[in-house]
C-alpha cells in the first residue's frame, strides 16, 4: 500500500500537492481499515465465538437477528449504543472516561502493520513486529486506569491483576519473538514473511525445536495479555463480577468487549506472521491482484484458524489463580524463553540457511500429534448429537 | 520487604454475587487477593418455613418442604413423610418406600449435577456447566413424568407416595441410566481431571475429621474428610438395606485429605453409587398400593421425635413437636448447608479471593437450606 | 448403646440434676439442671463409653409457659443418639453456651437467640442470624405478632380475590 501510494505521488498522479493528496488518502484508506475491516471483525467475531461456544456447550446459540442470527452483533452494538452511560458519582470522570478509548487504540493501532498479503498493508515498517508489541501493551494503561478510576473495590482488583498479568506475560512474548528476529535478522512483518515459505516445512513453527517452543508459548502469553481464558482473571465474572469493567454500561463497556474480540484476530495475526508462513502460497499465476487475493485468503484462513482455537480454549478450560499465573510466567515461560533464544543462536550459527531435513522430521511429527487429536475428538463426538454440532443453520 | 505498608481493605460479596449460589452475602477482609477473613451474612432466603409449619397442618405443609431446599426437594419431602410417619405410627407400604426412594436418588443425580456443574462454572470452566445442566433436565423430564413438577416436586405423602411410577418409565429410566454412565466419565475427562482443575482444588480448604464432626458437617462435606459415613448405610432407613452400594470417600489423591478436591470428587463417585441404586430398585420394586391409608385431618399422637435422611448436602435431621392436634407444635430442620456454612469463616482464613468461590461451591452450599 | 442406657449412665454421674428422664416417648429425653449443660456436655464428650464427638441438632421450642432448649447428641464413634432438654423460663431465657464444647454450636444457638430469644451466656458472637439486626421480638415464639410493616414496607399483602371483587364494582 505504501509502495503504491510513493509510485503514484512519484508518477505525479495527486498534481502539485502530492504530499498533501497522499496523506489525505492514506488517512482515509486507513479509516476505511479501521471501520471497515477491524470494528466489524471483532462484531462478528463475538456473533462466531457465541455460535461455537454454544456449539461446544451443545446449546444453539443466537440464531435470531439475521440470517442465522448473522446480525446479532448489529443488534448488540445498536443496543449498547442507546443504554444509558452512567458515570459513578465517586469515580474519577475524565480517567473513567478516557479509559475505554485508550483500550480501543491499542486494538486499533496494530492493524497499520498487518500484512494482509504482499502489497496489502497499510505500512511496512521496518520495526513491524516490535511496533506490534508494544502498542498492544498499551492495553494494561486503559485497563489499570478503568480499575482504578472507577473506585470501585472488585474493578481495582481485577486492574491490578490486568497490569500485573500483562507486564508480566509481556517478557515471554518479547523473549519469544527473539528466535525468529535472529533467524531472519529483521523486525519488519513482511521481511520475515518473506524469509518463509509457502510449504509446512518451510514455516518457522517447524525450522527447528526451540521455534516450534517459542511459538506455542508466544500463543500463549499472547492468550494471558488478551485476558483470554484461561488466563481472563481480570474479569474474571465468577470472582469479580465483571473486574474492571464492572461500573461500566453502554457504549464504554461495549469498547472493553470489543477490543477483547478483535485482539483474536491480533493475536493471530502475529502467530501467523510470526511462525506460520503469513500471506505465502504457491505462486499458481502472473496475475498480481489475483495472487494478492489468494495471499489474503491464505493469511485469513490462518488467522482465522487460531482464533477458532482460542474460542475452543475458552469453552473448555478453566481459569487458573493468579498465582499460578505469575508461577507459570515467571518460573516456566521466562527461563524457557531464555533457553529458547540461546538455542536458536546456536542453531543458527551451525546451519546459517537453516536444516530442511529437521522441517520433515517436525513436520511428520505435528501430523502424527494432530492425527492422534483428531481421533480423540472423533471418538467424543460419536456419543454426541452430530447435527447439533456440524449444522450450522440451526 | 518489612517497611512495606499495606492496607487491608473489606470486601463486600454478595448478596448479589454471580458465585454466592443464591443470595449469600460474606464481607471479606483481603490484603490484597489474600483474605484475612470472610464472615458470611446469612438470612436474605428466610421464609419462615418452621413458623408456616405450626400454621399448615401435616398434610398442608407438605408442598413448603420443597422449598426447604428446592434443589433437592425429594428429601426434604421424605424427611417431613418420615418424621409424620414415625410420630403417627404409619406404616409406609413397600412400594412406596421403593418409589420414594427411585424419585429421591433421580433427585440426588440432579442435584449433584447441578452441583458439580456450577462448580466448573465457579471456576471459569462453563461447558460443563450447560453439559451437566443437559442432563439434569433429562432427569427433569423424567420426573415431571412421574409427578408433574420439575423443580418443587411435591411428589411424596404422608404414609406414602401421591402417585404409582406411569406405565413404561422404568424402561425409560434405565435407558436413561445407560445415557448417563458413558456421560460421567466423559465428564470427568472434561473435568474433574483437567490439571487446571485440580491444581485449582487440591489443598484449598482443607477439613481434618475431628473439626469436620466438631462442626456437625454432614454428608458428602464429612465424606470428603475420609470419614465413612453415610445415613442410607449406617442407620438404614426406608429400603436402602435392600441395595448394594458402596460408600465413597475423599482418599486425598490429588492433595490433601479433606480438601475441595476430595468433596467434589465425592460427588461425583456418588453418582455412580446412586446410579447403582437405581438400577436395583427399577429391577426389584414390588407391585402393591404405594400410598398408606392416612386419615385426611391427620393427628398424630402428643410426643417428638427426630428423623434424619440421607439428602444430597448430606443428613438432614427433622425434629417435629407434636401435641395432639392437627397442627405440628414445632418443627425444626438440621439442614447439612447451615452447618456448613458455619465453618467458612474459619476455613477463609489466608485462602485468595478466588479460592473463596471454590470452597463455597465445594461445599455444595445452598442458600434456602440455610436460611429456611 | 441404647438411648435410655445413656441417659441413665449420665443419671448414675450427675445425679439430681437430672430433672427427669422421659422414658415412653419415641426418642427418650432426659430433662436437666439448666446451669449443668456444660458439665454434662463436657462428660458427654470425653467419657470413654459416651463418647458424643457431635452436637448434631439444637433447637429451641416455646411451650407457652416455658422454653425449651434441645440438644440431640450423636457420636460418630460409637454410633448411639441422646436427647437433652432444658426448661427455661420465658421472660429473659438463659443458659450456659456450649460452643466452647461443640464448635457447631456456635450458629445453632445464634439461631435460637434470633428466633426464640434465648441468651447463650458466654457465646462468642450473639447477633441475629436469620432476620435482620433490627428486628423486634422473636418470630417463633407463640404470642409473636408480625408487624404490619418493617421500614415503611407493609408485610400485609391484601389479597387477590377482594381486588377483583372491587374491580367489578
Amino acid at each position: 500500500m505504501q509502495t503504491l501510494i510513493e509510485n503514484l505521488v512519484n508518477a505525479g498522479t495527486f498534481g502539485k500537492n502530492a504530499s498533501v493528496v497522499a496523506a489525505i488518502v492514506i488517512f482515509v484508506l486507513s479509516a476505511v481499515v479501521f471501520l471497515g475491516v477491524a470494528f466489524p471483525f471483532a462484531g462478528i467475531v463475538s456473533w462466531v465465538e457465541r455460535r461455537v461456544w454454544a456449539r461446544i456447550q451443545s446449546r444453539v446459540g443466537p440464531n435470531r437477528v439475521g440470517p442465522n442470527g448473522f446480525l446479532q452483533w448489529l443488534a448488540d452494538g445498536v443496543k449498547h449504543v442507546c443504554k444509558e452511560d452512567i458515570i459513578p458519582d465517586d469515580s474519577d470522570p475524565t480517567l473513567f472516561k478516557t479509559a475505554p478509548y485508550l483500550v480501543v487504540l491499542a486494538f486499533v493501532l496494530p492493524w497499520a502493520v498487518m500484512p494482509f498479503s504482499s502489497s496489502l498493508i497499510l505500512a511496512d515498517l521496518n520495526v513491524g513486529i516490535l511496533y506490534m508489541t508494544s502498542v498492544t501493551a498499551l492495553t494494561v494503561v486503559g485497563v489499570l486506569m478503568a480499575g482504578w478510576a472507577s473506585n470501585d473495590k472488585w474493578s481495582l482488583i481485577g486492574g491490578i491483576r490486568s497490569a500485573a498479568q500483562i507486564v508480566s506475560y509481556e517478557i515471554p512474548a518479547g523473549l519469544s519473538i527473539f528466535p525468529v528476529v535472529l533467524m531472519t535478522g529483521t523486525l519488519s512483518m513482511q521481511g520475515i514473511i518473506r524469509a518463509q515459505g509457502w510449504a509446512p516445512q518451510h514455516w518457522f513453527l517447524f525450522a527447528n525445536p526451540f521455534t516450534f517452543i517459542a511459538a506455542n508459548i508466544l500463543y500463549i502469553s499472547a492468550l494471558a495479555e488478551g485476558n483470554r481464558t484461561p488466563f481472563d482473571l481480570p474479569e474474571a465474572e465468577s470472582e469479580l463480577v465483571a473486574g474492571f469493567a464492572t461500573e461500566y454500561s453502554g457504549m464504554r463497556y461495549l469498547f472493553f468487549f470489543m477490543a477483547e474480540w478483535g485482539n483474536l484476530f491480533i493475536i493471530g495475526a502475529i502467530i501467523t506472521t510470526l511462525f506460520l508462513g503469513g500471506w505465502q502460497c504457491p505462486h499458481i499465476t502472473k496475475n498480481v491482484v489475483l495472487m494478492n487475493v489468494l495471499q489474503l485468503i491464505v493469511f485469513n484462513v490462518k488467522v482465522l484458524a487460531l482464533v477458532f482455537l482460542s474460542m475452543w480454549i475458552r469453552a473448555t478450560l478453566p481459569r487458573v489463580r493468579i498465582d499460578q499465573l505469575m508461577l507459570l510466567c515467571w518460573k516456566y515461560f521466562v527461563p524457557i524463553s531464555f533457553v529458547d533464544m540461546i538455542g536458536t543462536a546456536v542453531w543458527v550459527a551451525i546451519w546459517p540457511d537453516g536444516n530442511a531435513f529437521m522441517g520433515y522430521i517436525m513436520l511428520a511429527g505435528a501430523i502424527v500429534v494432530a492425527v492422534l487429536f483428531i481421533q480423540r475428538v472423533i471418538f467424543y463426538l460419536r456419543r454426541s448429537r452430530m447435527e447439533m454440532y456440524f449444522n450450522p443453520t440451526i | 520487604m518489612s517497611t512495606l505498608r499495606t492496607e487491608e481493605m473489606t470486601l463486600n460479596m454478595g448478596p448479589q454475587h454471580p458465585s454466592t449460589h443464591g443470595v449469600l452475602r460474606f464481607v471479606v477482609r483481603a490484603d490484597g487477593e489474600v483474605m484475612r477473613e470472610a464472615i458470611p451474612d446469612v438470612g436474605y432466603l428466610h421464609r419462615s418455613i418452621e413458623k408456616i409449619a405450626e400454621k399448615v397442618g401435616y398434610h398442608g405443609f407438605m408442598p413448603y418442604t420443597d422449598r426447604v431446599d428446592y434443589v433437592c426437594a425429594m428429601f426434604t419431602n421424605q424427611g417431613w413423610g418420615s418424621a409424620c410417619e414415625r410420630l403417627g405410627n404409619i406404616e409406609v407400604p413397600k412400594r412406596g418406600e421403593y418409589c420414594r426412594v427411585i424419585a429421591a436418588e433421580f433427585n440426588r443425580l440432579a442435584s449433584h449435577l447441578l452441583s458439580i456443574g456450577t462448580m466448573g462454572m465457579d471456576i471459569g470452566a462453563m461447558t460443563p456447566f450447560t453439559h451437566a445442566i443437559r442432563e439434569r433436565e433429562m432427569i427433569n423430564d423424567l420426573i415431571e413424568e412421574l409427578c408433574g413438577a420439575r423443580l418443587t416436586f411435591n411428589y411424596m405423602r404422608i404414609g406414602g407416595v401421591a402417585w404409582d411410577l406411569p406405565p413404561g418409565w422404568r424402561e425409560k429410566s434405565n435407558a436413561y441410566l445407560d445415557h448417563l454412565e458413558p456421560i460421567l466419565d466423559e465428564f470427568n475427562n472434561l473435568l474433574s481431571y483437567n490439571k487446571i482443575y485440580v491444581e485449582r482444588l487440591a489443598n484449598i480448604g482443607i477439613i481434618t475429621a475431628k473439626e469436620a464432626i466438631d462442626y456437625n458437617l454432614v454428608g458428602p462435606n464429612l465424606r470428603g474428610c475420609g470419614v465413612k459415613w453415610d445415613i442410607r448405610k449406617d442407620i438404614p432407613y426406608s429400603v436402602y438395606p435392600d441395595f448394594d452400594f458402596d460408600v465413597p470417600v475423599g482418599n486425598g489423591h490429588w492433595g490433601t485429605l479433606g480438601d475441595s478436591m476430595d468433596r467434589y470428587m465425592v460427588r461425583v463417585f456418588e453418582m455412580k453409587e446412586s446410579v447403582k441404586i437405581l438400577r436395583q430398585a427399577l429391577a426389584k420394586i414390588p407391585s402393591g398400593p404405594v400410598l398408606a391409608k392416612v386419615p385426611r385431618n391427620f393427628k398424630p399422637p402428643a410426643g417428638e421425635c427426630q428423623i434424619r435422611v440421607e439428602s444430597a448436602r448430606g443428613d438432614m435431621g427433622w425434629y417435629v413437636v407434636s401435641d395432639g392436634t392437627g397442627y405440628p407444635w414445632r418443627v425444626h430442620v438440621r439442614t447439612g448447608s447451615f452447618a456448613a456454612m458455619g465453618i467458612i469463616q474459619k476455613l477463609s482464613q489466608g485462602l485468595m479471593i478466588a479460592d473463596l468461590v471454590t470452597l463455597i461451591a465445594s461445599l455444595d452450599v445452598i442458600a434456602p437450606e440455610i436460611d429456611r | 448403646m441404647e438411648p435410655l442406657q445413656i441417659l441413665e449412665r449420665v443419671k448414675n454421674q450427675f445425679g439430681d440434676r437430672i430433672l427427669e428422664v422421659a422414658d415412653r416417648k419415641l426418642d427418650p429425653f432426659a430433662v436437666i439442671d439448666p446451669k449443668a449443660i456444660v458439665e454434662i456436655g463436657r462428660f458427654m464428650k470425653n467419657d470413654p463409653e459416651l463418647q458424643m464427638d457431635c452436637l448434631s441438632n439444637e433447637s429451641g421450642v416455646d411451650y407457652k409457659d416455658h422454653i425449651e432448649v434441645v440438644y440431640h447428641f450423636f457420636s460418630y464413634q460409637r454410633r448411639h443418639t441422646a436427647v437433652l432438654k432444658v426448661k427455661l423460663p420465658r421472660d429473659n431465657p438463659s443458659v450456659e453456651t456450649l460452643e466452647n464444647v461443640w464448635k457447631s454450636a456456635n450458629w445453632m444457638e445464634r439461631e435460637i437467640f434470633d428466633l426464640l430469644g434465648v441468651n447463650f451466656e458466654g457465646h462468642s458472637d450473639m447477633r441475629r442470624i436469620l432476620m435482620p439486626e433490627d428486628w423486634q421480638g422473636y418470630p417463633l415464639r407463640k404470642d409473636f405478632v408480625e408487624p404490619l410493616e418493617y421500614h415503611g414496607i407493609s408485610t400485609v399483602r391484601e389479597s387477590p380475590i377482594i381486588r377483583l371483587d372491587t374491580k367489578k364494582k
